[in-house]
């Protein structure tokens, strides 16, 4: 299955990239609904069996982070009523070469940290380095507060990858604790951004800073 | 040699003021005047003595109690000290504390019964007193810790015998300056010049004199006295840095040691005669500069012999 | 046996005490029970801990009583020996005259709601300072020295209306807390060090010379603040200034003793003190009696001034306790057992005569509404019973013979000058002269203390009406000056006491050694004796004469060289009567004066103002402290409010971290898998 596994992990790192070039808020969420069918996938292919739990959690992230979640964001994005355009403060082309970078920094980093897991480390603990290094680029270098959303769930896929690893060492925990964070996460920021939209008539980030004295 | 604690007794009730009529004639003796009879003060003693005293309506219990506690305390610090060759009656290690602080003690009780009477000449003499006394306390807690060092003895009666024996040829400089320091000592707690004159009654050159210008009659006979005592207690000391008193024993010795603390007094006198009086501020500068010299004594003798 | 016993009663003296307070606040402050049970409670629990002290000082075993520790770790352990007897002796004298003291000045009548909780706050306070002599482990030491600050605060600004008092409780709580910090360093260091929080004597082995000077200073520091010792002291006269009289009674002659009892345990654990240690203590206490005393000359606030006498008084316990530290260095018996011995009777005496000064500070400043000494005059004639002992109080502080300061001082002087004699030592004398100089400026204060506020003529309207205090106000008083006068013309009778303590202190080098042996405190005795009986003699003869004085010319105005038509005010002040000194100390002192010009031919009416503040809070601290805002301010450049610039220093930090931790690792593979076999 490691092809089929290598497959996914490039299909990920390029749908990153994809993430960051784009200037349309609404292929930002697509991009993610894709990254979150692929991470289910990306479950099933990396423990080859078909057990219960492995398939329980593909499950989930596929209908969570491809469907549901999506689907919420673009409800809020139709009831905000902003300009779909993503205003970035790090220009698009420099953020996608910095993605880039990192993501070759990933790659190479992933093979100096001391795990103890061999088979299928060497995949995906760059592809996780790779993804959360992307959102937080997401988060750092763009102005709008809804990209902040979208850079977090990146920077959650990126640690659910991580997180593949220690499926059959630990029990549900994982799981249900990077999906309950993801769903709290997602609450929470929705309410913010309504408030930042209601108190600024804006979502761009740069007023929540007249907060600060 | 311990004669019994009466014979003491009788000479240091008795020599003091005798030391006061030798001072004040050598002044006029100095100023070619006749001046009063050596024996004066004990007839003006005798005679406060004898009067009545007059008491201020602002004054306590305080004012008339000080004199009486300042007098008793320099007597028993004079039953501390060795006269010549003579050992004193009352001798302990660490003594030389108990002698400091009796005389602190008098200085608190004259202190207080000045700012008793709540006039301001009185307050001011009483500030200056407390005022320079704080720099001598160092000075003869160095010279005794040097004295200490070289006799080997931690009781006056030992200390000050450390210059028997020929101490003055080897350790001729910390003595020459314990001896200075002294005598600076001497001089400023007895109200001599030049830290301040006795004879005069202006406010700018009082300080002994100035505490005590209400007390009367027996009070004030008692305080005369006690200031002679105490001159007379702290000449014995000097005179004990400065020779080695116990050379020659017995009476004869004795008689010798009289004519040492005379021959100080009249020192002090020549010294009145030929000084003037030093302007109050300057005063402390004398005192550190005694500190100095006995903390220099001091030092000297600490070194790594015995 | 013995020492249980005296365990059990300090232990059931530390509850009694704790909880005297209780009642009180339940039921409700209306009702009079709550205070008449609150002192009762307080009286009853010292004399249990008073019994439990005098076994605790008479036996020599170490009894113990366990409980299991909260922390994991260790277990909470009190336990006894001859060193917290001692200790524990003046919280509960101290404590009980201060409750009897406290039902006339701080009635309940008069103040229902703050007394409450003062006098729940005031049993707390010596509850917490019983357990702190009796704990042996770290975590019950620092529990029971966290409840003792924190009551300490609550009783620092009792009076709550008052700003200054609000000021001294924050400056208080500032510096406890910092030195609490010391403490809990210095208990991980001695765990590490020792194996677990239990205040045992370090095996010689176990700590190094660095790691012993670590817990050394951190222990110095952390109990010196609590002590008062300069330059640490700047919270101590703004808060017995502001304190209730009683209580600045028990925090002036205990609680700034536990500090001194902390540093006595924490040198008493540490084995093989270097000398640089004892020299430090010796420099510490020259430079914080002379400093100290010199500051109580310029003060014009009576409780200030008594506060920073008390640093003074510390200043010279510590000289002993240098002394003795220096003696176990170069293994002299005698200094130590004088040094020590010096150290431990000036805590006594200590706590005997500032709470005696304290509380007649207090029926002063009860009667006359002030604390401004400047304000005060005459008072003796109207209060001749506060006066009186007042002026006992003074002598003994100034370490006069025939009281009990003279004895304390007198052992340290003779443990000072015995270095002298021996080759070699003679620095260890140094501080002597310190000494004498700090005593005649001792005098000089309480002189003016005593001379402006009791003799002469009152000088402003605020002695108007004042009249000597009730009897319960007395009584306490009149009893520790009673205690002044038998410590200082009966010194034998504390020689054992202090002698079994000093050996729990020094270990094996000292029996043997007697403190009546090495010092004369028989002749001190005699020459007490023979003070008193002089003066009475001499006294007997001058009276009657004085009496018919009086008598026959009872209205005569003093004389005072011949100038008729003095008033109050031509008087020497507080200030002018210490102006001599505090001009030569100016350097330190930093007097802040106010003078008016004077320029015309007739001037107006002029004013004239001087003070002297606290130089190291107000010439160091508080401007260090407001350039580190400055500095802080121009930090404030980091922080813009941009939320993506807080989320990349987040990500800086991580990514920093994750290098260094990469690096590491790689330095150590490196390093390692050369040289070992995979």
């Amino acid at each position: 299955m490691i092809s089929l596994l290598s497959s996914l992990v490039a299909a990920l790192l390029l749908i990153n990239l994809v993430a960051l070039g784009t200037s349309r808020i609404a292929t930002v969420v697509r991009a993610i609904a894709a990254q979150g069918v692929l991470l289910g996938l990306l479950a099933v292919a990396a423990h080859g069996s078909l057990n219960g739990r492995v398939l329980a959690l593909a499950l989930a992230s596929i209908v969570l982070k491809g469907w549901l979640i999506p689907l919420i964001l673009f409800r809020a994005l139709r009831q905000v009523a902003i300009k779909r355009e993503v205003e970035p403060s790090l220009g698009l082309l420099p953020s996608l070469l910095l993605g880039a970078f990192a993501t070759v920094l990933a790659v190479v980093a992933g093979s100096h940290l001391p795990l103890a897991e061999t088979r299928l480390a060497p995949l995906l603990v760059p592809a996780s380095l790779a993804t959360i290094a992307a959102g937080f680029i997401l988060l750092t270098a763009r102005r709008k507060a809804i990209s902040q959303v979208l850079g977090y769930l990146v920077l959650e896929n990126g640690i659910f990858i991580f997180g593949l690893l220690l499926v059959e060492a630990m029990p549900f925990l994982v799981e249900a604790g990077v999906l309950l964070d993801l769903f709290v996460g997602i609450f929470v920021l929705s309410i913010i951004i309504h408030h930042i939209n209601r108190e600024f008539a804006s979502l761009d980030t740069r007023r929540m800073s007249l907060l600060k004295e | 040699m311990r004669p019994p604690l009466i014979a003491h007794l009788l000479v240091l009730v008795l020599l003091p003021p005798l030391l006061l009529g030798v001072i004040n004639r050598t002044k006029s003796v100095f100023a070619g005047r006749r001046g009063p009879r050596i024996l004066q003060p004990y007839h003006d003693i005798l005679k406060l003595l004898r009067k009545e005293v007059a008491l201020s309506a602002t004054t306590t219990w305080v004012f008339v109690a000080a004199p009486v506690v300042a007098l008793v305390t320099v007597v028993l610090a004079g039953l501390l000290v060795p006269l010549g060759p003579f050992a004193a009656p009352v001798a302990f290690a660490g003594d030389f504390v108990l002698f400091s602080y009796l005389l602190a003690l008098g200085r608190f009780c004259t202190a207080s019964a000045a700012l008793d009477t709540g006039s301001p000449f009185e307050g001011m003499g009483a500030a200056r007193e407390v005022g320079f006394a704080w720099l001598t306390e160092p000075v003869l807690l160095f010279a005794f810790l040097a004295l200490a060092r070289l006799a080997g003895s931690l009781s006056l009666d030992g200390m000050l015998r450390a210059t028997e024996g020929g101490a003055w040829l080897e350790r001729t400089a910390p003595l020459v300056l314990t001896a200075a320091g002294v005598f600076i000592v001497l001089l400023t707690e007895c109200s001599r010049i030049p830290v301040d004159d006795p004879n005069t009654h202006l406010e700018l050159t009082m300080i002994h004199e100035v505490m005590v210008l209400d007390h009367s009659g027996p009070l004030l006979g008692l305080v005369q006295y006690g200031a002679a005592l105490k001159f007379f207690v702290l000449d014995v000391v000097l005179l004990h840095v400065m020779a080695p008193t116990a050379r020659i024993d017995g009476w004869p010795g004795f008689a010798l040691f009289i004519l040492g603390l005379t021959g100080i007094a009249i020192g002090v006198g020549i010294l009145e005669s030929i000084m003037a009086r030093l302007r109050l501020l300057h005063v402390p500068i004398l005192l550190i500069a005694a500190v100095l010299s006995c903390g220099f004594a001091f030092l000297l003798l600490s070194g790594n012999t015995p | 046996m013995n020492s249980d016993a005296g365990l059990a009663l300090l232990v059931a003296a530390g509850c009694i005490l704790a909880m005297s307070g209780v009642p009180g606040l339940l039921l409700g402050w209306r009702s009079p029970w709550g205070a008449r049970i609150a002192t009762s409670a307080t009286v009853l629990g010292s004399l249990l801990g008073l019994a439990g002290c005098a076994l605790a000082l008479g036996g020599m075993g170490a009894g113990a009583f366990t409980l299991p520790s909260p922390v994991p770790g260790g277990r909470l352990e009190f336990s006894v020996d001859a060193l917290s007897g001692f200790f524990a002796l003046p919280v509960f004298v101290v404590g009980c005259l201060g409750a009897l003291y406290g039902v006339a000045y701080w009635p309940p009548a008069g103040n229902p709601r703050s007394g409450r909780r003062l006098r729940f706050c005031y049993g707390l306070l010596l509850g917490s300072i019983t357990f702190v002599t009796l704990a042996r482990d770290g975590i019950g030491f620092l529990v029971a020295w966290e409840v003792m600050a924190l009551s300490g605060y609550f009783l620092v600004t009792a009076d709550e209306r008052s700003t200054d008092a609000r000021r001294a409780g924050w400056l208080y709580l500032v510096y406890s807390h910092a030195g609490t910090l010391c403490l809990v360093g210095f208990f991980a260091v001695l765990a590490r060090a020792g194996g677990d929080f239990a205040l045992r004597p370090l095996v010689p082995g176990a700590a190094g010379l660095g790691v012993s000077t670590v817990l050394f200073g951190l222990a110095f520091i952390g109990f010196g603040i609590k002590a008062g010792v300069m330059p640490l002291h700047s919270w101590l006269p703004a808060a017995h200034a502001s304190a209730p009289s009683h209580v600045s009674a028990v925090m002036s002659g205990v609680m700034l003793k536990m500090g001194i009892y902390g540093i006595v345990r924490a040198t008493s654990i540490l084995p093989l003190p270097p000398v640089f240690w004892g020299a430090a203590l010796l420099v510490f206490g020259s430079l914080t009696t002379v400093l100290a005393i010199a500051f109580a000359l310029g003060q014009r606030d009576l409780k200030r001034l008594l506060a920073y006498s008390s640093i003074e008084n510390i200043g010279i316990i510590l000289l002993g306790l240098g002394l003795a530290m220096v003696g176990r260095s170069e293994g002299r018996s005698d200094w130590v057992m004088l040094g020590l011995g010096g150290c431990l009777l000036h805590v006594w005496n200590h706590a005997l005569f500032k709470s005696l000064l304290f509380f007649a500070a207090g029926s002063v400043v009860h009667a006359t509404g002030t604390r401004e000494i400047d304000r005060m005059g005459g008072l003796a004639r109207r209060m001749p019973w506060t006066a009186g002992l007042f002026l006992l109080g003074s002598v003994a502080i100034c370490g006069l013979p025939p009281l009990n300061g003279f004895v304390s001082e007198f052992l340290v002087y003779l443990g000072l000058a015995r270095s002298a004699l021996v080759p070699g030592s003679a620095w260890v004398a140094l501080p002597a002269p310190a000494l004498a100089a700090t005593g005649a400026l001792a005098v000089a204060c309480f002189v003016k203390v005593f001379g402006v506020v009791f003799l002469g003529t009152p000088r402003s309207a605020a002695t108007e009406g004042v009249h000597e205090s009730p009897a319960l106000m007395l009584v306490p008083m009149a009893v520790l000056g009673a205690a002044c006068v038998l410590v200082g013309a009966a010194p034998l009778l504390v020689a054992p006491a202090l002698e079994r303590a000093v050996l729990v202190w020094a270990g094996g080098p000292l029996r043997g050694r007697s403190l009546a042996g090495l010092a004369p405190l028989g002749w001190v005795s005699m020459a007490a004796a023979a003070l008193l009986i002089g003066t009475a003699v001499v006294l007997a003869a001058v009276v009657p004469a004085c009496r018919r004085a009086r008598l026959r010319q009872p209205g005569l105005a003093t004389w005072g060289c011949g100038y008729a038509g003095g008033s109050a005010r031509l008087q020497y002040t507080a200030s002018s009567f210490a102006q001599l000194i505090t001009a030569r100390f100016a350097w330190v002192l930093l007097p802040k004066v106010h003078q008016p010009r004077i320029d015309r031919l007739f001037p107006a009416p002029a004013h004239f103002h001087s003070r002297v503040d606290d130089t190291v809070l107000d010439s160091v601290l508080m401007p260090g402290l407001r350039r580190l805002r400055g500095l802080a301010g121009r930090m404030r450049v980091y922080q813009q409010g941009n939320l993506q610039e807080y989320v990349l220093y987040i990500v800086a930090a991580i990514a920093i971290l994750l290098l260094f931790n990469l690096r590491l690792d790689w330095l150590v593979t490196e390093i390692c898998g050369n040289g070992g076999a995979r």
